[in-house]
């Protein structure tokens, strides 16, 4: 790399040799200019680097260390910055943005306490793979270690829930580093990586080169398959009686779906999609199962546990996924396909190892399949159907006046136009809206799978909007989780991004009550957070109006009789963001369920209810 | 569980000790040692870490380390196919009537005798762990005022090196 001009060390002279205060910035001069690199400030150096990067939108909150990147950025024509309410928000914004559009999803926060808002986002991002890049301010380089106004060791924070981290030591460097978080959250596994800059180190000046080199010999993401090992699971395929693809978020986030279809047709075999693979394969399939796991469908459940051979493909054994691991799917061979090769072999063994990107690794298994006749998969066929045919996914109402969660759910998927982007929070309401929603698209049922982060729903949903305005965006929420992220509705508002949010209100922290009912003998600790109306007490809060106050539309359906009718005005509303308070009963159960920490075979269809396996010849 | 001696090679950036270290215990992987220094290039050191795993265990450790932006190259040196050795620093109760028998047995351990008191003698000595141990045993009775012992360092036998280092350096750092 040419340097011609070296960034002045920060101290006195330094401060002679420029003004201590930085000029109002100058639009950078343009790419390509002859002679030397221009000479950018530090902070001109990110806005010009995120440009480059061809960044539409960040989120974020400006505050003291990062205040200079926020000068330049007021006059960027092509990177707008959404002004969020909380951190936390900014982040899971950025989540939404990357996971609609599988671009990288940008958040921008201050030191301190700025940076430690993103902790949850950061981890919720590294849990699911999602690509993102938080850029945070540090207090300057001299006053680090010193417990400064707002010092915190963000990199050291994150170390354990980023992919990777940067604290950045030397102006120069800006270009480079920004190009490399960007490459190495996108590329291989996904995940999130956080680029922390001091103060001074934003002030400081240095030639912007475009593009830079990068130097990262430590990271090589094998991305293509081995032959032999492709040539192995295709004969394993070919070969067994009872196979399941097994399919995880992986293939969504390598954009696998059409090759999933292909590979699913060719071979016959059933699929059952995860959390994270919801809409990786349509639900209208005739070969698709449904979810797995713990509250996955039965048939689902029980073809991953009968099964000859699982081929997992970006899917990595979690245990939501197999309940307890040693009695997991005992008699299955395995075909692993990750392209994280840590993943292959954590939890369960591998027959076939297959480190890859899941596209080019389910084109070479089509490739390299030799039909064994389909046949061979008659009778596993007919006891899937059958299961399938006595336990479908369904709920039945509970006599309480109430409406029921699962058909609000149910409606809002049947009501709202095709291509529509759901995201959820964390609980009942998210599970309902993986079982009750059909997905046909990938992409389109953003949530928090691996975190598990209540309050995922309406900041990601802000995110996913604003990468994809042509599209619906409905955010099914709980009345826990909405309580904890609804101030970026105030942001939606303001900056125009007309998301709708369901909040499926059961006056409850459901799940955990569900637990209680359950496994706690009906004693419900903490569980009630009286936003029903009730004689003794008002909504607290009354989401319409909370609503109205965040410059929303607030509407509400207290009766069953009204659920289609709101849900049709709130379609209509594309202009402002809007809320619907659901009004439902706090008994409903999310059925199917495994408890937790027990073999998957015991399973139960509802409560009480252990569904016939026929081959076991029980009940 | 078993011991496992791993050769890391990383990039000398800051805070890679610290990666690699919280890498260990929070996959819940004790360390029993560890040695940190510059190699033939400025640009990479070496990481020795000595830690007591099942087999299992330290493929998933391995493969975790492995996705470490920072972490060039990682290989098991086996004890029979590589030359590992500690430092020892140890500081002996020694007064007149002892202090032949002290020395007599350093040499057998070719100690080298690095500081002298009336009362005391330090020794110097590098040796495999159980050299070390052994050296310690003969010692203990004559009174062990304190010790310090340095992290295992290993390189595998034979003409190879573990790795090219020149293609992992850019020619601008």
């Amino acid at each position: 790399m040419s340097t011609p001009v070296k960034a002045p060390k920060p101290g006195p002279q330094a401060a002679k040799a420029q003004p201590a205060r930085p000029k109002a910035p100058k639009p950078a001069p343009p790419i390509g200019a002859p002679g030397a690199a221009p000479v950018l400030t530090g902070a001109q150096a990110v806005v010009r680097a995120l440009e480059e990067l061809e960044v539409e939108g960040v989120f974020g909150i400006p505050g003291g260390a990062i205040l200079p990147a926020y000068d330049p950025l007021l006059d960027s024509e092509k990177v707008r910055h959404v002004l969020v309410r909380h951190e936390q928000g900014a982040g899971h914004a950025a989540q939404g943005y990357a996971l609609a559009t599988g671009k990288v999803g940008v958040c921008m926060a201050t030191s301190g306490p700025g940076a430690t808002n993103l902790v949850t986002p950061l981890a919720d991002a590294h849990m699911d793979s999602v690509p993102i890049v938080a850029i945070t301010g540090q207090v300057a380089s001299s006053a680090i270690g010193t417990d400064a106004f707002q010092e915190a060791d963000i990199c050291g924070i994150t170390m354990p829930i980023t992919k990777h981290s940067y604290l950045v030591t030397d102006a120069e460097d800006i270009p480079r580093v920004l190009a490399e978080a960007f490459y190495v959250a996108a590329t291989g596994r996904p995940g999130p990586v956080l680029v922390d800059i001091p103060k001074d180190i934003l002030n400081a000046q240095a030639p912007f080169v475009w593009p830079p080199k990068m130097d990262l010999p430590g990271y090589r993401p094998t991305t293509q398959p081995h032959g032999k090992q492709i040539r192995e699971a295709a004969a394993l395929i070919a070969e067994a009686k009872k196979p399941v693809l097994y399919v995880g978020g992986g293939v969504v986030k390598s954009g696998a779906h059409a090759e999933l279809l292909a590979l699913a047709e060719l071979t016959g075999a059933p699929v059952v999609t995860t959390l994270m693979a919801r809409g990786a394969f349509p639900d209208s399939h005739p070969q698709h199962l449904g979810m797995p796991g713990m509250h996955g469908t039965v048939p689902a459940v029980h073809a991953l546990q009968k099964s000859d051979l699982l081929v997992a493909l970006g899917a990595r054994f979690d245990d939501r996924v197999t309940g307890k691991l040693s009695s997991f799917a005992p008699e299955a061979k395995v075909v692993h396909v990750d392209i994280d090769p840590a993943e292959i072999g954590k939890n369960r063994e591998a027959d076939v190892p297959i480190v890859g990107d899941c596209k080019a690794a389910i084109s070479a298994m089509i490739e390299a399949y030799e039909d064994g006749g389909k046949e061979r998969l008659k009778t596993w066929w007919e006891t899937l159907d059958d299961l399938r045919g006595r336990y479908p996914l369904g709920y039945a109402d509970i006599d309480d006046g109430l409406t029921s969660p699962q058909y609000v759910i149910e409606r809002l998927g049947v009501l709202a136009p095709e291509d529509t982007i759901w995201t959820t929070g964390v609980g009942q309401h998210q599970m309902w809206a993986s079982q009750f929603v059909k997905y046909e698209q990938p992409g389109t049922f953003l949530n928090s799978g691996g975190l598990g982060t209540m309050g995922f729903a309406v900041p990601a949903a802000m995110g996913a909007k604003l990468g994809r305005m042509d599209r619906t965006v409905w955010a099914i929420d709980g009345d826990g989780c909405f309580q904890m992220t609804n101030q970026e509705l105030a942001t939606c508002a303001v900056e125009g991004i007309p998301i709708k949010v369901a909040v499926i209100n059961n006056g409850n922290l459901g799940m955990v009550r569900q637990w209680q009912t359950l496994f706690y003998d009906k004693r419900y600790s903490q569980t009630n957070l009286s936003t029903h109306h009730s004689e003794a007490s008002p909504r607290i809060p009354d989401f319409v109006k909370l609503a109205e106050a965040l410059g929303c539309v607030g509407l509400r359906a207290d009766t069953v009789d009204e659920v289609d009718d709101i849900i049709k005005q709130a379609n209509a509303i594309n202009d402002r963001p809007v809320v619907v308070d659901f009004t439902v009963g706090p008994d409903a159960m999310v059925w199917p369920m495994v408890p937790a920490g027990v073999s998957n075979d015991e399973i139960l269809y509802a409560r009480d209810v252990r569904p016939n396996f026929d081959d076991e010849g029980q009940i | 569980m078993s011991t496992h001696t791993l050769s890391v090679l990383v990039e000398n950036k800051p805070g890679v000790l610290a990666r690699v270290a919280a890498l260990f215990s929070r996959r819940g992987f004790n360390i029993d040692s560890l040695a940190v220094g510059e190699t033939e290039h400025p640009g990479v050191s070496r990481i020795t870490i000595v830690v007591d795993v099942e087999a299992g265990s330290l493929e998933q450790v391995t493969k975790q380390l492995n996705k470490l932006i920072h972490v060039l190259k990682i290989v098991e040196l086996e004890a029979g196919s590589s030359v590992q050795r500690e430092l020892l620093l140890v500081k002996v109760r020694a007064d007149a009537a002892t202090r032949g028998q002290v020395i007599a047995a350093a040499e057998l351990f070719k100690a080298r005798s690095v500081d002298v008191t009336p009362d005391t003698v330090t020794f110097e000595v590098t040796g495999n762990s159980d050299k070390i141990e052994a050296f310690l045993e003969v010692l203990e009775p004559f009174g062990i005022k304190e010790l310090v012992q340095s992290g295992t360092v290993a390189l595998g036998r034979g003409a190879k090196s573990m790795a090219s280092l020149s293609r992992y350096v850019s020619p601008n750092s």
